[in-house]
């Protein structure tokens, strides 16, 4: 008895050392990861809030703190203003015309059906194809001359061809054709989201509902929709964030043009801070993306908690 | 071959509540198929997989051999498993899952050739070499999960419900090549179950757990016949063993003693029951009653009769029973411990 | 065919619907096509109709795109970042994802959302700092900037979605193999990678496509036409001044935006399971 009593006081150290094994290795496989985000992801957020409250142009060696000097003249700039407003009209028309589109064709393409699998990379291509490619293929698309939806209306008398619209060069058609063209980027994305929450929905309950007499709409709207509703939380938050911060479309179609009426804020913090070299009001810019990613960090963990629990 | 031993071994999960496991103490003897039993959260799977070093304790000590294992891990151990799911490397081909263990060890190929091809005769898979898990039925990746277990020549088995996920008929035969197989290998075997029946019939001793604590520690007839507690007594026995109470002692008698009077010879306890529900089992039955008047008046006692001694036995009628007074165990009120015989008076 | 009974009006709607959707959003793939083979002066006459070849179709343009213009060593640029970006991102997320999985439990669940969400910081709140600190590493108008800077993308994406692969191996494989001889490491090399091949040839995919398709950090690090990607080389620097050539330039996205398709189609599944958050299941 003696000698196990001992053994114990002996295993005791020991144990405790052999209990961190496992996590020691977790924590050895899992902080060169963890240092490189630091360094690349954790380090330039740090920096841009920095830049944010401080006076550093591209030359400047020397850092001093400003506070909110470049908020106060970033605020105060017609053209960040303008880039304000239309970042979130941008967003939210996009958005809207998005996942009502993506809802009626995830619908659509639920059943099986010959082609469908040939349908689906059609109507993926958008997504997967480089968004720079895309972008310059409707600009060939829209252009001021040779435009083939222009001669399309030509043809169907609702333009004249030789003084057609500048889907552009004029502010309110270029902001239409900016967003058109980015919900047709971000229509298959959504698409394959609901698509993938409509088949987890129990073929049983539309059948159900069918048996207890529901019609089509009743089905989709009081069952459908509702069990869906998680899934299109997730692909309305990755809209909105693919949506307030991309400038690719933007700045490939109009550079911010005509007159700042298509410049959104990451359009606005790029001109500004990298082709202007004003890194201090560039980075203020691009900080009032923040909050709304915040706000979508926050919904998402809400989702992805709830999901957990279920 | 060896003897696994533990001592005061504990497995608490998570601070401030009851271990899963709790002060185990228990040795195995050399060669022998040692059953954990008990019901499901009892501990007996954490309390293997400690043995096997899957599982850190919080406290204690395994020795395997003689040797204190407690800080090795899994690989040094000596020892080969077999999960209730099996476990079957899903990539590999049968041939690459029996032969895994010996590569891992660095066994050179060619002797690796001749191990798997050993194990696999040994268990009559030798045509299965080729094939992958999923082409495999629920008896076939048994073996092969056995093969794969026994190609090492480990010195302790370690068997974690193997036979729960086969079919009723399957999981028959499959005992009865487990014992067998035992029996020609002789290796010490610790094997987990829920099952009552596989315990019975393939142990040559049974620990019965519960809640983390070892209850008993017997032959299969003493765990059945000498039940060191309540617990012990109610989880072994299909139906259990009645147990009617008194007011500091519980008196406890298996079904298949409680028989129609004109067949008892010899001191034994008269009992009255009215019965309320006859279930027929084929060779024999099971009667539901009532004691009928007495002290313990309405309390409910399980009578199992051969079918044959039945005749007169009906629903709804009273009977005279008895008890052969040796079959009456008698438990501690207040523990549940099994305590000294005494008299029981039922008037 | 299961469900229940659809209307012949709901069917019609049905396929209006897909056929109608799949014109629109396929649509600017056809025009590339066919602008590819026009000639110059049967894209540029605005009496013509644009639907038909009114000329012979013709290989000049896709000759000037090869023969005069960066385009194969944007091509070949992409594919150099490509693979090392697939490189590192599975040197880092491969041993990260199983260590979040498998070895520090509720609390490694808590982390891999922590590391999923900065998925979501994107390129342009970052680029300003982030080109400081590509120069501050001597990287600037090189390739190596984005190699280096790509796996703030892929890392966390990898790691979450490799998290759910690791997840659904059931435990008692790595069990048996500690038994069977393994340490745990082993166990990881030996046991879990090969399993989890087709998780990480998804990771690879999805890798690599990012390499093709991110445009604001190339635009940003790299300033000299020779060192850029495909995504940026071509709607940037094959325009000269303000003349466009839509031929080459119509090649050069079809090119380009078709094998990348074709390749993550067959992944697609997976990665939208990444996507979903577990709102699915």
């Amino acid at each position: 008895m003696a000698v196990t009593g001992a053994a114990l006081e002996r295993a005791a150290p020991r144990r405790r050392r052999r209990v961190s094994g496992a996590t020691r290795l977790g924590v050895a496989l899992f902080s060169p990861a963890l240092v490189y985000i630091a360094a690349l992801l954790g380090l330039p957020l740090v920096l841009a809030f920095l830049y944010s409250v401080g006076d550093v142009t591209v030359g400047s060696v020397g850092y001093e703190f400003v506070g909110l000097e470049n908020f106060r003249s970033v605020v105060e700039s017609p053209s960040f203003r303008r880039a304000l407003v239309n970042s979130f009209v941008f967003t939210i028309a996009s958005q809207v015309i998005v996942i009502v589109c993506a809802n009626a064709l995830a619908l659509a393409l639920r059943e099986r059906f010959r082609g469908r699998g040939l349908v689906r990379f059609l109507i993926l291509l958008p997504w997967v194809a480089p968004i720079s490619l895309g972008a310059i293929g409707w600009k060939w698309i829209l252009d001021s001359i040779y435009s083939v939806v222009n001669w399309v209306l030509a043809k169907m008398h609702l333009v004249n061809l030789f003084d057609p619209p500048m889907w552009l060069g004029r502010p309110a058609l270029a902001m239409a054709s900016v967003i058109a063209v980015h919900s047709w980027r971000m229509i298959p994305f959504s698409t394959v989201i609901l698509l993938a929450g409509l088949t987890s929905i129990p073929k049983e309950l539309p059948e159900a509902a069918a048996v207890d007499g529901a019609g089509f709409w009743r089905t989709h709207f009081e069952i459908t929709l509702p069990m869906m509703r998680p899934i299109i939380n997730v692909a309305v938050l990755f809209g909105v964030v693919f949506t307030f911060t991309d400038m690719t479309v933007v700045y490939i179609l109009t550079r911010g043009g005509p007159y700042d009426s298509t410049q959104v804020l990451p359009s606005l913090a790029f001109q500004t801070g990298v082709l202007g070299s004003d890194l201090a009001e560039g980075a203020a810019i691009s900080m009032f993306l923040v909050p709304i990613l915040v706000a979508v960090a926050a919904l998402m963990l809400r989702v992805a908690h709830r999901a957990e629990v279920v | 071959m060896a003897v696994v031993e533990t001592r005061k071994l504990t497995k608490v999960f998570k601070k401030a509540e009851e271990g899963a496991v709790n002060d185990v103490d228990l040795v195995t003897r050399d060669g022998e198929f040692l059953v954990f039993l008990g019901p499901s959260g009892s501990g007996k799977s954490t309390l293997l997989r400690m043995i096997a070093g899957l599982e850190e304790p919080t406290r204690g000590d395994v020795l395997i051999g003689g040797d204190v294992v407690t800080d090795l891990p899994p690989r040094a151990r000596g020892i080969a498993m077999v999960f209730q799911s099996y476990a079957l490397y899903p990539h590999l081909s049968v041939e690459q899952n029996i032969g895994f263990p010996l590569k891992a060890h660095g066994v050179p190929k060619p002797k690796r050739r001749e191990r798997v091809d050993w194990a696999a005769s040994l268990l009559g898979i030798q045509h299965l070499l080729a094939r992958k898990p999923r082409e495999l039925s629920g008896g076939e990746r048994q073996r092969v999960a056995l093969a794969r277990a026994l190609v090492r020549e480990p010195t302790v088995f370690l068997l974690d419900e193997p036979l729960s996920n086969l079919d009723a008929k399957l999981r028959a035969s499959a005992r009865e090549e487990l014992t067998s197989f035992h029996k020609r290998v002789r290796t010490t075997t610790i094997y987990v179950t829920h099952d009552q029946v596989e315990a019975m019939s393939m142990g040559d001793r049974i620990v019965v757990l519960n809640k983390g604590i070892v209850r008993q520690i017997g032959t299969p007839h003493e765990v059945y016949d000498e039940p060191a507690d309540t617990f012990v007594a109610t989880f072994l026995g299909s139906p259990p063993m009645n147990l009617v109470e008194d007011t500091d002692f519980i008196a406890g008698f298996r079904p298949e003693s409680v028989v129609p009077a004109e067949m008892v010879r010899g001191p034994s306890a008269p009992i009255r029951l009215r019965i309320r529900l006859v279930e027929f089992l084929g060779s024999e039955r099971i009667l539901h009653g009532v004691i009928d008047g007495g002290r313990f008046d309405g309390r409910k006692v399980v009578s199992r009769v051969a079918t044959a001694a039945s005749g007169g036995l009906g629903e709804g009628a009273a009977h005279d029973f008895a008890v052969p007074a040796s079959e009456v165990k008698f438990f501690d009120r207040a523990t549940g411990k099994r305590a000294a015989p005494r008299e029981l008076s039922w008037r | 065919m299961g469900g229940p009974r659809r209307s012949p009006l709901t069917r019609l709607g049905r396929w209006l619907i897909v056929i109608g959707f799949a014109a629109l959003l396929a649509f600017p793939f056809y025009w590339m096509a066919i602008t590819t083979f026009k000639q110059t002066s049967d894209l540029y006459n605005v009496e013509h109709d644009p639907f038909v070849f009114n000329a012979a179709p013709t290989l000049d343009h896709l000759r000037l795109l090869f023969r005069e213009t960066l385009f194969l060593r944007w091509f070949w640029n992409t594919t150099v970042a490509g693979a090392a970006v697939v490189a590192i991102t599975l040197v880092l997320a491969v041993p990260a994802a199983w260590a979040l999985a498998r070895l520090t439990g509720r609390f490694g669940q808590q982390l891999g959302i922590g590391i999923f969400l900065t998925y979501l910081v994107p390129p342009t709140l970052l680029f300003i700092p982030m080109s400081r600190v590509v120069s501050w590493l001597g990287l600037q108008d090189t390739l190596w900037a984005i190699i280096v800077t790509y796996p703030t993308f892929t890392v966390p994406f990898s790691i979450w979605l490799l998290m759910g692969f690791f997840k659904a191996i059931p435990r008692d494989l790595e069990d048996a193999a500690l038994v069977d001889g393994l340490t745990r490491f082993g166990a990881f090399v030996k046991l879990v990678i090969p399993i989890s091949v087709s998780g990480i040839l998804t990771v690879v995919i999805f890798s690599f496509t990012l390499v093709t398709q991110e445009f604001v950090y190339a635009l940003t690090f790299i300033s000299s036409a020779e060192h850029q990607t495909v995504g940026v080389g071509v709607p940037i620097y094959l325009v000269r001044g303000d003349v466009y050539y839509w031929g080459s330039l119509m090649a050069a996205c079809l090119i380009t935006s078709l094998p990348i398709a074709v390749v993550y189609n067959l992944f697609l599944d997976r990665f939208i399971a990444g996507f979903t958050v577990g709102a699915v299941k």
